[in-house]
């Protein structure tokens, strides 16, 4: 790309820009014809949002203007009112919670499981393995939601196995120490077979060669992994722990919304069903934009960051 | 692998016993929820609801659950909902990724870059929930069906994904096609379309199953029953447990077969993606192997 844009540097360079812009988008008519609608998307569906945010600095209602004559500009209000509420503290450390702990169980599993799968000598066993695990990630949100509310349960089938070894005969949903262990485990029995796929691409890139010489130099099979198979699949590792760490507190509110309810809201509430349900169920408009334009700058910086970090430390860089 | 059949330690055998056996284990349980859920819809409630514990076959037989959930209206009309958002909706995410990807894979136009750092911003930042819904609000879609095939309309990461394949056609098949007088339209459609239809139909599954799958719009958006997917009905039934016009008598018969409408509902739902997987999901796996090399 940068050396066609110096050709057409160098072919225009006597023209002012106007007239350079004049004579590409003459030369390009169609091309930027075809790109039309699709700039008028983004510009509709992402950027109005985006401009969209003032009424964070408002007190808007659906009578009033966003902008000129009429806005009711309140500045920093919202936000303040919501750093000083008692909710602040509770969704942050809610997302970051549920973030963290999906990131720890939820980040090794899928590696585990390729190497696992990777091991396995009979590759029509392997076949078979890989088909089953991926199932459950074309499951739809309301139908993983609808069999965990069944399952947990004081009579679902989880409750009772779970009472075997103890466990109290509860609605585990109703019980806010066990909604983040419930979000977790659910979300690794989903995601993890559809994750390893990545890993498992890594892993038949290893050059064969390698193992065989290790072979032949009386490395077990254990040295091999260690030696051979890990490092050559650290750089996926990186790159997947780097997308996921900038995505430390963004939490969707899809899972949330289904799974809670008011007796859990004190360590389900995230950032983003917070947001929802003062927004569009408490019709506060202005305070949740507030809100969700704080998590937006916040993301965006944590993504920055986490750029800029894994930019130093190796090439894997993002941007 | 061949050298494998020369010495295997005692240890590395044990491992590869366990490990097969551990990967049996993993399979059921990740199979084992959707059997319950089979075995539970075909069970006379009474019965399942006596049971305790797991469940290796029906308790009892009976198809009263399925009769009432295929009796229902509502399951039809979001049946048709949803078909109609699966096909209009990915027909539309894929009419403007692949003109977007088309777009900007053209190399030496002076604003492509523009355009695409614009469009790649929008994976890092948004404006969010809310005024993303005022503007669908204000555009007049809400209730409307369009309202669930617009916004959406390109997912950035597919976009790219599409960008990548059509970069990577050479050159020289479109030079000679312009050449011979063929415009861009004629390029995309009678060489890149054709040449990266693989791609494509990647894309058309991701799209279409998100499109099945997806709840959460239509939740904000349609208000009107009759327009509503699938899946809100679902969850309508399972997780806020309104069974509405399915129970409409509270008495105990009601009450114990509205459990097993539950999972027989579950398992309306989701056949169509089940009986569909195993023929399709090598294409869905070579979807992530073609998005992992160039994020």
């Amino acid at each position: 790309m940068s050396g066609s844009k110096k050709a057409t540097a160098s072919a225009g360079r006597n023209m002012s820009f106007t007239a350079r812009a004049v004579r590409d988008i003459k030369k390009n008519y169609e091309i930027y014809l075809i790109l039309l609608p699709v700039v008028i998307f983004y510009l509709i569906f992402h950027y109005a949002p985006m401009g969209g945010t003032v009424i964070a600095f408002q007190d808007w209602r659906a009578s009033r203007p966003m902008f000129g004559e009429g806005a009711r500009w309140v500045g920093f209000k919202h936000f303040i009112s919501f750093f000083n509420s008692y909710y602040f503290t509770r969704v942050l450390r809610n997302t970051v919670t549920i973030s963290i702990s999906t990131l720890i169980w939820g980040f090794p599993a899928p590696v585990l499981l390729a190497l696992l799968i990777n091991e396995l000598k009979n590759k029509y066993y392997a076949r078979v393995v890989q088909i089953i695990v991926y199932l459950p990630h074309f499951i739809s949100m309301v139908v993983l939601c609808g069999m965990i509310t069944l399952f947990v349960r004081d009579n679902g089938v989880v409750t009772q196995v779970l009472s075997l070894f103890g466990f109290p005969k509860q609605n585990m949903l109703q019980n806010p120490d066990l909604f983040v262990p419930i979000y977790v485990i659910s979300n690794i029995w989903q995601g993890v077979g559809w994750g390893s796929i990545i890993y498992l691409a890594a892993l038949t890139g290893v050059d064969q060669q390698l193992y065989e010489a290790a072979e032949i130099d009386g490395a077990g099979k254990w040295k091999q992994t260690l030696h051979i198979t890990i490092p050559c699949i650290i750089p996926t590792i990186i790159i997947q722990f780097i997308m996921r760490t900038g995505q430390i507190l963004s939490v969707g509110q899809e899972k949330i919304i289904l799974l809670y309810n008011e007796t859990t809201y004190e360590t389900a509430d995230v950032i983003s069903s917070f947001v929802y349900r003062k927004g569009l169920i408490e019709n506060d408009q202005s305070y949740a934009t507030a809100v969700g334009l704080f998590n937006s700058v916040i993301n965006f910086v944590i993504v920055a960051i986490v750029n800029k970090i894994s930019g130093t430390l190796s090439e894997t860089s993002l941007w | 692998m061949a050298n494998n059949k020369i010495k295997i330690g005692l240890p590395e055998r044990i491992f590869d016993v366990f490990n097969v056996i551990f990967m049996f284990l993993l399979c059921i349980i990740m199979l084992y929820p959707f059997l319950y859920v089979i075995f539970a819809s075909f069970s006379e409630p009474a019965k399942l609801m006596a049971h305790s514990g797991m469940l290796l076959s029906p308790q009892g037989l009976s198809l009263d659950a399925y009769e009432s959930v295929l009796q229902n209206p509502r399951v039809w009309t979001g049946y048709k909902n949803t078909i109609i958002y699966v096909l209009f909706g990915t027909a539309f995410n894929i009419v403007m990724t692949v003109l977007c990807a088309y777009g900007l894979s053209r190399k030496g136009l002076m604003f492509t870059r523009v355009i695409t750092i614009m469009i790649v911003f929008t994976m890092y930042f948004s404006g969010g929930m809310i005024p993303t819904y005022l503007v669908v609000r204000g555009l007049g879609l809400y209730n409307s069906r369009l309202a669930l095939i617009i916004p959406g309309a390109i997912n950035t990461f597919n976009m790219i994904i599409m960008r990548t394949a059509m970069a990577a056609v050479p050159d020289s098949l479109e030079e000679s096609a312009r050449l011979e007088g063929a415009s861009h339209l004629q390029v995309l459609f009678k060489i890149m379309i054709p040449v990266t239809m693989p791609t494509i139909a990647v894309l058309i599954l991701y799209y279409g199953v998100g499109h099945w799958n997806a709840w959460f719009n239509a939740s904000i958006y349609l208000s009107d029953p009759a327009k509503q997917p699938l899946q809100l009905f679902l969850r309508q039934i399972l997780i806020t447990a309104n069974m509405g016009d399915m129970a409409g008598s509270s008495s105990e018969d009601q009450a114990l077969l509205a459990e097993t409408i539950k999972y027989a509902t579950i398992v309306v739902a989701t056949v169509p993606i089940l009986v569909l997987y195993p023929f399709l999901q090598k294409y869905f796996v070579k979807g992530v192997m073609v998005g992992s090399l160039k994020g």
